[in-house]
């Protein structure tokens, strides 16, 4: 693997930027893998990375329909927090939050982790008493959370507006200092390098048509586009398609995948300090560093692969976005785009072993999964290789929905998230 | 936005319907006889195809009716629809 430091850079500027290296290889699927990883996104190569580095199985390939971080990793609004209720919750989203604020440095890639604080405006008396729960829950398990009164709001996000006349004017927000976003696209191609450099096959443009089980009912590897793929274990982490996927193995899981909208405006002069989200109006929106609002809608009411939704949900986004950050109103939005996100009915995530043998699923991310995904990828590693879960997503089972032990951040959050 | 094929009333805006989730999720017969597995099936899991999908709709801002269509998930395109308690299309 080429490092990348400044000398390097200087040394390549000097030679003419001639000298950079592809960062993978584009290697043909060998017969047989220890484990397959079916889905390229930041989620399963994060996987691949921890299993080859921190567990030693570098026998590994992660086989991608389309282009690795072609999926939700490339389009989601980035946003990083772990300001959720539940104590499992919190363990899960914190542990991804403190491998985020490592993360470039582990990778050695940029993945532009920026801290600037993730803000969550309460519009209505409901939202002020879940928010101060939120707060004060989170502080019982260590994790940042604190309590604005509108004036404090407006002082950390000067651009907001926070008259009392509002359709649903700001009553208060919490802030999560150690909240922020990063590059999207650097976590998918970070991870992809650090594991291709340790022996990972990374095989796109290769979709799997079939999981083959013995007769003991054991995994045996996957059929794909390019043929059969013998695997010890498969590890499913699929997002939006993860019901197709498991559906071939026979199974049924506690899903529906539904379209979430994105748009970015056309680029400004840095304008906006931090991340502002409303769940109550569904207006999720920062500034990255190429100087686009960010800007994420609500998902759309029904099922759908289409990777596109309805413009009257944008539109209600934009509504909120523009009564909330009057200087915005005569932005121009260049893009719009939808995603496919994969939902539980507590809106928390499984992170599991399956009834299968040998077959292991990371899914049901939902609206929020990007802020998780090195903490997500580090406990799957470790689920894969030990064939049990890790401490911190035991709770994150199939079986909480048969046992009725769900981690209902659904009602907690009232909203999407 | 999709253009929904009320079959009582003809196309209509999305936004006059409320979504009714997958169609034909029958509430079991006798509840009590049930596993908590068969009961967790029932409760939670989900078809959720890639392609053609059964799904109820409710004209909420219209004729308040809840309906069936069959859907294409990859185009969003309706394939055929039935008034409620109508055999299947």
């Amino acid at each position: 693997m080429q490092r990348f430091s400044a000398l390097a850079l200087l040394r390549n500027a000097i030679g003419g930027h001639e000298a950079w290296r592809p960062q993978w290889r584009t290697p043909e699927p060998r017969e047989e893998y220890d484990v397959v990883i079916v889905g390229a996104g930041g989620h399963g190569l994060g996987t691949a990375y921890y299993l080859a580095k921190e567990h030693g199985i570098r026998n590994v390939a992660v086989i991608e329909r389309g282009w690795l971080g072609g999926g939700n990793t490339g389009r989601n609004t980035t946003i990083i927090r772990s300001n959720y209720l539940f104590d499992e919750s919190a363990a899960l989203y914190n542990h991804a939050l403190t491998m985020w604020e490592g993360l470039s440095r582990e990778l050695n890639y940029n993945v532009m982790f920026s801290p600037r604080g993730v803000m969550m405006l309460a519009h209505t008396v409901h939202d002020i008493q879940v928010f101060k729960r939120h707060v004060h829950a989170n502080r019982a398990n260590g994790v940042d959370n604190e309590w604005l009164s509108p004036e404090q709001a407006k002082q950390f996000c000067p651009p907001l507006n926070i008259s009392p006349d509002l359709r649903y004017p700001v009553l208060g927000a919490a802030l999560q200092r150690r909240g922020g976003t990063a590059r999207h696209d650097a976590v998918a191609w970070g991870y992809a390098r650090a594991a291709d450099a340790l022996g990972v096959d990374i095989v796109q443009n290769c979709p799997v048509t079939g999981i083959r089980r013995a007769a003991n009912g054991a995994v045996e590897g996957v059929e794909t586009g390019r043929g059969f793929i013998r695997a010890k274990k498969v590890a499913v982490v699929a997002a939006g398609h993860t019901s197709v996927v498991m559906a071939m193995a026979g199974l049924r899981l506690p899903l529906e995948s539904f379209p979430l909208q994105a748009l970015v405006s056309e680029p400004v002069k840095p304008a906006f300090p931090c991340v502002v989200m409303s769940n109550t109006v569904h207006a999720y929106i920062s500034q990255s560093d190429k100087g686009e609002l960010v800007i994420g809608a609500g998902t759309d009411a029904y099922i759908s692969y289409s990777q596109r939704g309805g413009l009257h949900i944008a539109q209600h986004t934009l509504d909120a976005i523009c009564e909330l950050f009057p200087m915005f109103r005569r932005m121009r939005m260049l893009r719009n785009w939808g995603g496919i996100v994969d939902t539980t009915p507590d809106r928390s995530p499984i992170i599991a072993k399956t009834p299968v043998p040998g077959l292991y699923v990371n899914c049901g991310w939902g609206t929020g999964g990007f802020k998780a995904t090195p903490g997500s990828a580090h406990v799957f590693a470790h689920t894969v290789a030990r064939d049990e879960p890790h401490r911190i997503n035991a709770p994150f089972s199939i079986e909480r929905f048969r046992d009725g032990v769900m981690i209902d951040e659904a009602a907690a959050a009232a909203v999407a998230h | 936005m999709l253009l929904i094929p009320c079959p009582h009333c003809g196309d209509r805006p999305e936004i006059e319907f409320s979504y009714g989730g997958e169609a034909h999720v029958a509430r079991p017969a006798d509840p009590a006889a049930l596993s908590d597995e068969q009961w967790a099936d029932f409760l939670y899991a989900r078809t959720n195809p890639k392609g053609v999908f059964a799904e109820r709709w409710r004209h909420t801002n219209g004729c308040g009716r809840f309906f069936n269509v069959v859907r294409d998930t990859i185009s969003d395109f309706f394939v055929a629809g039935h008034k409620d308690g109508e055999p299947r299309a």
